[in-house]
């Protein structure tokens, strides 16, 4: 589904991307793992379009996406969350979601019709499918931080992607929060079949969901494969697990 | 129950309007008329800083070449009325358009001082250019319709525009495009993510809010009977940046009720002293440092908090 052939990023003179290779078959979940400034979220920018690459080939489903805007990406079939949460804080809970849909469905041009109302039934099925039916009401801004991520992941999971990716979901939430967000994604995955690309600091969590994981270190690919082949591989035992002293 | 109370709140001032030029002398009738379209002006500021989180710093280039297109039309074509007062609007739609072109690649400030630059611009030409617009003359005796000519004909019409405006943007706001420019103001970041085009909506939204400010312009030809430069001078921008401001940038009439507090404030003021520009500094001053959100962001906080406290 998504196939990323030597992407290279660079910052001024700095090799944020250096040589990335990363493949996601349809329905799989993928990690991505790799020590802090490796280039896990300058990757995720470059796959939604937040950045555009300085060489190599990034293809969805057989096309080109390389460079083209983030709005376009969206359409193409690829929505994600952020690293930092980032939703409407003015808007409520309902609204955050409903504007994923009305983009969704071509209709943010409508300038006279009332949008109270508009696509309520979806918005409310996806805020029970994560369990944010009760607080539709609040204003976003006032929600905790783990509820907040959550609704990142529902308004990224409005644009009926094919790809959903999820940059650091759980980074920052108490324990519960997290066990929550990891049955969140298992069940995407397991219920609609969605395909997901996450990174993520907390290995543990990693090994437990994903199908298979991709090793960064300092901008380039060190491996992918299955969490089997990923512990056994030397280069990543002393780049990266080996430092953390675990597995 | 609350809905019916809004509508009373809603109809209540609608009657006094209505009834206001049988009860006030000539003069606070026209002064109502002033306070109706800057108001309408302020509301037309707000759809594009506050609910689009654009800079928009030169708005009253928009309400001059609103006015000019209708003065232009009402004395130098034999066009009749009715499409003088489509062109004006429609000039400053097409010039919000075209300035927003070229400003929307830049972002925040930026933007805002690109376009008091370009505005500054449209007025120079229109300042110096004599044998058309009159220069620093302005129009003045500018012939209108039976109709609207009379100080009450005149009052009712920019009552009647104005309301039929304020609806219309009040409609907009509360659209699916109105929530999407709300969005985008919050986070264009994540409003580009969910597959919204961020410049194309702010586009419109700029062309919309240049249309409602020309139609205030237009007003003001029938309301003055006269056009001149310094209305879309970059100060007089500002003076309308502060209606909103001191309104509640974050709410639907806040810019209303800060167009009416200013020029009411502006003319009982010029009565005793010229030193205008001083009063709405100091205002400007008290208003950032003691309400932040405006004077209706103020109420509305406080309900908030009050329903926060019901929960």
């Amino acid at each position: 589904m998504l196939r990323v052939e030597s992407v290279v990023k660079s910052f001024g003179g700095f090799k944020a991307v250096d040589g990335v290779n990363l493949h996601v078959g349809a329905g799989e979940i993928v990690a991505v793992i790799g020590p802090n400034g490796a280039g896990k979220t300058t990757l995720f920018h470059l796959l939604t379009g937040h950045l555009s690459p300085d060489s190599g080939r990034i293809l969805f489903k057989g096309k080109e996406i390389g460079g083209l805007s983030p709005h376009v990406i969206c359409r193409r079939g690829i929505t994600r969350s952020f690293q930092v949460v980032n939703i409407f804080p003015r808007l409520s809970v309902f609204e955050n979601v409903q504007i994923a849909v009305l983009s969704r469905e071509r209709k943010t041009f409508r300038i006279f019709s009332p949008v109270k109302g508009m696509a309520e039934e979806e918005v409310h099925r996806i805020l029970r499918s994560v369990a944010l039916f009760d607080q539709r009401d609040v204003e976003s801004d006032l929600l905790s931080h783990g509820d907040k991520k959550v609704l990142e992941i529902a308004v990224a999971l409005s644009g009926n992607p094919e790809l959903l990716i999820l940059d650091e979901p759980t980074a920052g939430m108490a324990p519960e929060e997290t066990e929550r967000c990891i049955r969140l994604i298992r069940k995407l995955s397991e219920e609609s079949g969605l395909t997901i690309l996450f990174c993520e600091h907390d290995i543990a969590l990693v090994f437990e969901i994903a199908n298979r994981i991709m090793v960064m270190v300092r901008g380039a690919t060190v491996v992918q494969g299955s969490g089997e082949e990923v512990r056994r591989n030397s280069e990543v035992q002393s780049a990266y697990l080996g430092e953390s002293g675990e597995c | 129950m609350r809905r019916s109370a809004g509508l009373l709140l809603l109809l209540l001032p609608l009657a006094a309007l209505v009834a206001l030029p049988h009860v006030l002398p000539r003069f606070h009738t026209y002064v109502a008329a002033i306070v109706l379209l800057t108001a309408l002006l302020a509301t037309s500021l707000n759809l594009a800083i506050g609910y689009t989180g654009l800079y928009q710093f030169g708005h009253a280039v928009f309400y001059g070449v609103g006015a000019y297109g209708t003065a232009l039309m009402l004395t130098r074509s034999g066009m009749p009325a009715p499409v003088a007062f489509l062109v004006g609007p429609l000039a400053a739609a097409a010039l919000s358009l075209v300035m927003g072109l070229i400003c929307i690649r830049l972002s925040k400030l930026y933007f805002g001082m690109l376009q008091i630059s370009l505005g500054s611009l449209v007025w120079a030409v229109v300042y110096r250019w004599y044998s058309f617009t009159g220069g620093d003359d302005g129009i003045h005796g500018i012939p209108l319709p039976d109709a609207i000519a009379s100080p009450k004909g005149s009052y009712y019409f920019t009552l009647a525009v104005t309301a039929l405006c304020v609806f219309a943007m009040h409609r907009i706001v509360r659209s699916p495009f109105g929530k999407v420019i709300q969005g985008i103001r919050d986070n264009p970041v994540r409003a580009a993510a969910i597959g919204v085009d961020v410049r194309l909506h702010q586009l419109a939204s700029l062309v919309i809010a240049g249309f409602f400010g020309g139609v205030a312009g237009s007003l003001f030809v029938v309301v003055e009977n006269s056009v001149f430069p310094d209305m879309m001078f970059w100060t007089f921008s500002l003076e309308v940046l502060i209606m909103c401001l001191l309104g509640g940038m974050y709410t639907y009439f806040g810019p209303l009720v800060g167009a009416s507090l200013i020029v009411l404030l502006r003319v009982f003021a010029s009565v005793h002293t010229q030193y205008w520009g001083l009063i709405l500094g100091t205002i400007l001053t008290l208003v950032i440092i003691f309400l932040p959100d405006g004077v209706l962001g103020l109420f509305a906080r406080r309900s908030l908090t009050k329903e926060d406290r019901g929960a």
